[in-house]
């Protein structure tokens, strides 16, 4: 994307999330009180997310590309499990995978 | 039973925990700011995204398409998807704010992750109110300065693989599902995560940057709905 062109998008995507905040401000609480629809929102969450870690940890350029990146996810891993705050687990993986690289790991 | 004036320290309280929850929030805007720009972001665009979008979700998904050459309605629709559950809290948080106008537009752009589960774990209306307005302009706040910071850190760092700052990427997603995928009811979660990382893969090498993502929350989330209705009737 070109700079021009990112800015629009940027500011397209910034209007779609307010504007969905705001709906659920104005929108009759019975609206959106229904299970299916805290299910499916919740569903929708984990999908996105679980499929962005997918295509950072192990995609470049449109290929499947295994990596330093999974060492450092796998960091990650280790420090969720202890329970560490998000910024220890973000800073573990980078950690673990320059350390990788270091090592010559591609 | 607490008098009229019982309520101020259940106020004060509440500022203390929106604090607490602000800092915590905020300090990982700083790894926002690096990965946007890493991503190829400038430091004005990514501080437009703290501003305006003010989501954590939405904006590490924006940055994340960006990245891997996304174009840009697959951008948009990414963030726009992810910021669905925003919606869900407006009911919960309004009643208890009952603002209108001007103030319902503020109140709106705070409706985050934090500000509602700060404000929804009081009954009472008046420490709720300050629950919700000082844990959504604490986060706002900080999040905001911290993603300044991350970004001028992000723009002097150089090449983003030698720090290891593309791991940090798929880190943060990692992070920010963890928590749905545990606890009860989860195994759902998990198939629907699972499903989702298998389709973005196979698809990856087919389909244009962006589209694989999008694909894969399709898919998870029809197998998730195919699933549940299984189990619900034995």
């Amino acid at each position: 994307m070109t700079g021009a062109v990112l800015w629009v998008a940027l500011l397209a995507a910034c209007l779609a999330v307010a504007a969905i905040k705001l709906v659920g401000h104005l929108l009759p609480k019975h609206w959106l009180a229904e299970p299916a629809v805290a299910r499916v929102a919740a569903l929708v969450t984990v999908a996105l997310l679980a499929a962005l870690v997918a295509v950072q940890a192990a995609t470049s350029d449109g290929r499947v590309v295994l990596d330093a990146r999974l060492g450092g996810l796998a960091a990650a891993v280790v420090a969720l499990l202890a329970r560490a705050p998000f910024v220890v687990v973000v800073a573990a993986a980078a950690l673990a995978a320059a350390l990788l690289r270091w090592a010559g790991l591609p | 039973m607490p008098a009229r004036r019982g309520t101020t320290p259940a106020v004060a309280a509440a500022v203390r925990q929106a604090l607490s929850v602000a800092v915590a929030t905020g300090l990982y805007g700083i790894s926002f700011g690096a990965l946007s720009v890493v991503a190829g972001l400038s430091v004005p665009q990514t501080m437009a995204l703290s501003l305006l979008m003010f989501s954590g979700g939405s904006q590490f998904a924006f940055i994340g398409v960006v990245g891997a050459g996304g174009a840009a309605g697959a951008a948009v629709a990414t963030a726009a998807l992810l910021g669905v559950r925003n919606a869900l809290y407006g009911p919960l948080v309004a009643p208890r704010l009952a603002v209108h106008g001007a103030r319902r537009l503020l109140a709106a752009q705070l409706t985050i992750d934090e500000s509602t589960a700060v404000a929804v774990t009081q009954s009472d209306p008046a420490a709720s109110r300050a629950r919700f307005w000082w844990t959504g302009a604490g986060v706002f706040t900080l999040w905001n300065a911290f993603t300044l910071a991350g970004a001028l850190l992000g723009d002097a760092a150089g090449d983003p693989r030698r720090y290891g700052l593309d791991a940090a990427a798929a880190a943060a997603f990692l992070a920010l599902v963890w928590p749905r995928l545990s606890g009860p009811g989860a195994a759902r979660a998990r198939l629907v995560a699972a499903v989702a990382v298998a389709v973005a893969l196979t698809t990856t090498p087919v389909l244009p940057a962006g589209l694989p993502v999008l694909l894969a929350a399709v898919a998870a989330i029809v197998v998730g709905v195919t699933w549940r209705g299984r189990v619900a009737t034995p």
